[in-house]
């Protein structure tokens, strides 16, 4: 446990070490004050956003069946596909001046037509939570579904309505999880450096970026992402606080649950509506606009349909995808499993510890990764190990697998945790006093109970590895090239109807969890049916 | 329960892959006689290929952000496998020559090839394509004659362009590179005179060339300063397209120009081949190099491609990539202080 903390926090300590190391005189840039304010609307706004588009969702899907509810409760988690630096360009060539939203405005209402700044504070706030949303739509959706059905039914009986229960009783209970997917959104958002840059919105991630980029300071940039760090901190003491000192578990005990109320007539179309307009915004748009290039680019030279060296990058996304959403999965569950068999202040620190990563720009991870791999061999070649690791880090793929372990560890983390957190205590008690090893309480009570929190887990880290950048981009071998490298180095100079294709890979290999999410997550609807 | 199998079978699945697929994972794979970090990446594998062609040398690479790839490099030292560092910014190149990432070269052909304040005096990097960032113009709203012949850029802080300007953000290197050439040219105080007028004509900050070319296009402005290239490929794909180019500066200081260039990493184990490489680049391999993204020649005797061709020739400002790095830091910072997003 303490090793999986300091293996995860070491690379963020070694870059906060080495910038503590290079006192510059360099200053902290101009307008610090402002970023740190824009930083604090962002994540208010995207976190108030998600959470009703996310949690609103979750509910409706859950709570009522309407037309096509079947096939858009696992379409909603779709957004989640899109990577944030192809998002920000494909909105604004759709909604912004030269787009053809604002262009059929022209020519219907006059070249005088106001329309809204799209590139603003409100701007960015409204497309991060239409793609953000699923973080929280996954994670709420699991809790009303793993919901102790028992709970509702008992506030049914008892004459509650359906809204009042699930204000008084369904919402609490599913705090945990929507704090899980809140502090996962913030995250995500305070680490975004694509999205923000598109809408001219300075947070504080772009401070780091202009110091790092714009005036040649590394060290400088690492003392202040110790800012975002603390912004981070700030996000996960939320997160605790939000879930209160509350601990909810199910208490076993089979009931009718959760049942969708059918809703029919306009009422059950306004719902599919509902559900549609959210998934059009984050994911149809979108999609379309890159079908649309790349259906232009292959038409205007069919060649580009088919690059062979396109098998090797998906097979390479693929792997690197699987086994960090593997290795994250596992380390999530043995996390749990020990807090859960007891364990003082300090093993509860160290699990806050191991979810940090996630709040470190993909960047800065992959040069802390660097840094402590370059201390390593030194201490190793003066302990006369000659040449020490070698090219560990950057010769093989175990840098990019390490790195994303650091930073993808949160969602996996998040996702189980919120799982274990229904399980009462009294449940693993009773298996250690009848004699249970631990081994045999991961195996048989614990790990069966979670499930399904681990089936999202595995999502959630298999999408984000399959989109990741950064840290691909910086630590990847010779000869090592994934799908959004790919995309990267077609975006980055402009060629976007050439990215597009393989921008639409990225999309369906990350649909391909969300399928199997999908089939899971019957599989407990239809076995809590069967019972 | 049969979460087990499952998991026993995709952890299989990818050991089997791991395992196997060394060649996929980029592991195994014999490597090349020279290996370059770049982040430049317009058509590399064309001009490599006929290196490689032309003299059995092999060349890969690896595409990424400059600053990143620096401190890679740092983070590497001797064991690094590279033995060129490119970057798509003369500021970039002076930086890694500062940190001594960067080995000198003592090369005759590369100081008869390449203009003198286009490389480094100590011949630790030299540049190999050069791009120009100019004023780009709808015709159907302005005028060439409106511009000001002698000082384009400072001009545009004119109150007749109010409301009609669209220009570049400031993370984006080239806005910073722009301003810490002012500000190198005309001192911080007059610089910042002139950012500040471009604020106070509510400036339309645009995250991207495309982007900005695209609103001047469809009239949302009329007045941009955009890299030559982007208005050229822009102009390869719709020869209809209503931006037009503005020689930037030719009654004065000339327009504002960058390269992109490289430099032998300190660390190379094949520094001779790598730096036969940058000749190559530099004399016969300049077409191959440069033309793919409409860039010019930094080869005064090589022609550059048709379609910029017909821009004619123009004076430039001469570089000084020193004054572009170190000034660089003060471009952000005078540009946050008149309030330039």
């Amino acid at each position: 446990m303490l090793v999986i903390a300091v293996l995860v926090a070491t690379p963020v300590v070694a870059v906060v070490l080495s910038g503590a190391a290079g006192v510059g005189e360099a200053s902290l840039p101009r307008g610090l004050g402002s970023m740190v304010l824009t930083t604090l609307g962002l994540m208010l706004g995207v976190g108030v956003g998600t959470l009703l588009v996310g949690g609103g969702l979750a509910w409706l899907v859950t709570a009522y069946s309407f037309p096509m509810r079947d096939v858009l409760v696992w379409l909603l988690v779709l957004p989640l596909a899109m990577p944030a630096y192809i998002l920000g360009f494909v909105f604004l060539s759709t909604f912004d001046v030269s787009g053809p939203v604002q262009g059929a405005l022209r020519s219907v209402f006059g070249a005088g037509v106001w329309v809204p700044e799209v590139r603003s504070l409100p701007g960015a706030i409204i497309v991060m939570s239409l793609t953000l949303y699923p973080y929280v739509y996954l994670l709420a959706r699991n809790a009303l579904v793993e919901q102790a059905p028992g709970t509702y039914d008992a506030a049914r009986t008892l004459g509650a309505g359906r809204w009042r229960a699930l204000w008084r009783v369904l919402l609490p209970l599913a705090r945990p999880s929507l704090a899980a997917g809140l502090s996962l959104v913030m995250m995500e958002t305070l680490t975004d450096f694509a999205t923000v840059q598109y809408f001219n919105v300075e947070t504080v991630s772009v401070g780091v970026y202009l110091v790092w980029k714009g005036s040649f300071e590394f060290h400088t940039a690492t003392q202040l992402s110790v800012l975002v760090l603390l912004f981070a901190v700030a996000v996960l003491a939320g997160e605790r606080l939000m879930r209160g000192r509350a601990r909810f578990h199910q208490k076993g005990g089979r009931g009718q649950g959760l049942q969708g109320a059918r809703l029919t007539g306009w009422k059950g179309w306004g719902a599919t509506a509902l559900a549609i307009a959210a998934l059009a915004a984050g994911f149809v748009v979108p999609v379309t606009q890159l079908l649309w290039w790349a259906v232009g680019d292959v038409v205007s030279d069919p060649s580009t349909l088919w690059d062979a060296r396109f098998v090797d990058y998906l097979t390479n996304s693929l792997v690197v995808a699987t086994v960090t959403a593997l290795a994250c999965v596992l380390l999530a569950v043995v996390i749990g499993h020990t807090l859960r068999l007891g364990g003082g202040r300090l093993v509860r620190g160290a699990a806050q510890m191991t979810t940090f990563g996630y709040a470190v720009p993909g960047a800065v991870v992959g040069i802390g990764v660097l840094i402590a791999f370059a201390r390593l061999d030194e201490l190793l070649e003066s302990l006369g190990v000659p040449g020490g690791t070698g090219l560990l880090v950057t010769g093989s793929v175990m840098g990019i697998l390490y790195s994303y372990v650091v930073r993808f560890l949160a969602p996996a983390y998040q996702a189980v945790d919120a799982s274990f957190a229904k399980i009462p205590p009294t449940m693993t008690m009773s298996a250690m006093s009848l004699g249970a090893t631990p081994r045999r309480i991961l195996t048989r009570v614990h790990l069966p109970l979670v499930r399904p929190g681990v089936a999202v887990a595995l999502v959630l880290v298999a999408i984000d590895a399959v989109k990741e950048l950064p840290i691909v981009l910086l630590l990847r071998p010779f000869g090592f090239t994934t799908v959004s490298v790919w995309v990267y180095e077609l975006a980055r100079e402009n060629f976007w109807e050439k990215a597009a294709l393989p921008a639409l890979v990225i999309v369906a290999v990350a649909v391909v969890p969300v399928l199997v999410l999908f089939r899971q997550v019957r599989l407990v609807e239809l076995r809590g049916k069967a019972e | 329960m049969h979460r087990r199998p499952l998991l026993a079978v995709s952890g299989l699945v990818a050991l089997a892959a791991a395992v196997s697929g060394c060649g996929v994972l980029g592991i195994g794979d014999e490597p090349a006689d020279l290996q370059i970090y770049t982040a430049r990446h317009y058509d590399l594998e064309q001009a490599f290929g006929k290196f490689t062609d032309e003299t059995g040398v092999t060349v890969e690479f690896i595409s990424g952000d400059d600053a990143e790839l620096l401190e890679r490099l740092k983070a590497e030292g001797d064991d690094t496998p590279a033995d060129i560092f490119m970057t798509v910014d003369a500021g970039n190149l002076w930086n890694a020559a500062r940190q001594d990432e960067l080995a000198a070269m003592d090369s005759q052909v590369l100081e008869e090839a390449v203009p003198e304040d286009l490389r480094d005096p100590d011949g630790r990097w030299v540049g190999l394509a050069m791009r120009a960032r100019t004023v780009t113009y709808n015709p159907e709203a302005v005028e060439e004659s409106d511009f000001d012949a002698e000082d384009t850029y400072a001009g545009l802080a004119d109150p007749k362009w109010k409301g009609r300007l669209c220009m570049r953000d400031a993370t984006a290197s080239y806005t910073q590179s722009l301003v810490a050439s002012l500000i190198d040219l005309h001192g911080r105080e007059r610089a910042l005179e002139i950012v500040e007028g471009w604020v106070a004509n509510d400036v339309d900050v645009m995250s991207n060339d495309i982007l900005l070319l695209e609103a001047i296009d469809a009239g949302a402005c009329d007045v941009g300063i955009s890299n030559h290239y982007y208005l050229a490929r822009e102009k390869a794909e719709n020869p209809d397209l209503d931006v037009e180019l503005y020689w930037a500066s030719q009654e004065g200081a000339g327009t504002h120009v960058n390269v992109s260039g490289a430099g032998v990493v300190e660390g190379s184990d094949n520094p001779d081949q790598a730096q036969q490489l940058l000749e190559w680049l530099a004399t016969d391999g300049q077409n191959a190099f440069v033309d793919a993204n409409h860039e010019y020649p930094v080869n005064p005797d090589v022609e550059p491609e048709p379609l910029i061709a017909e821009w004619g020739e123009f004076e430039r400002m001469p570089l000084n990539a020193e004054a572009y790095g170190d000034l660089n830091a003060e471009a952000v910072d005078l540009l946050a202080e008149a309030g330039y997003k």
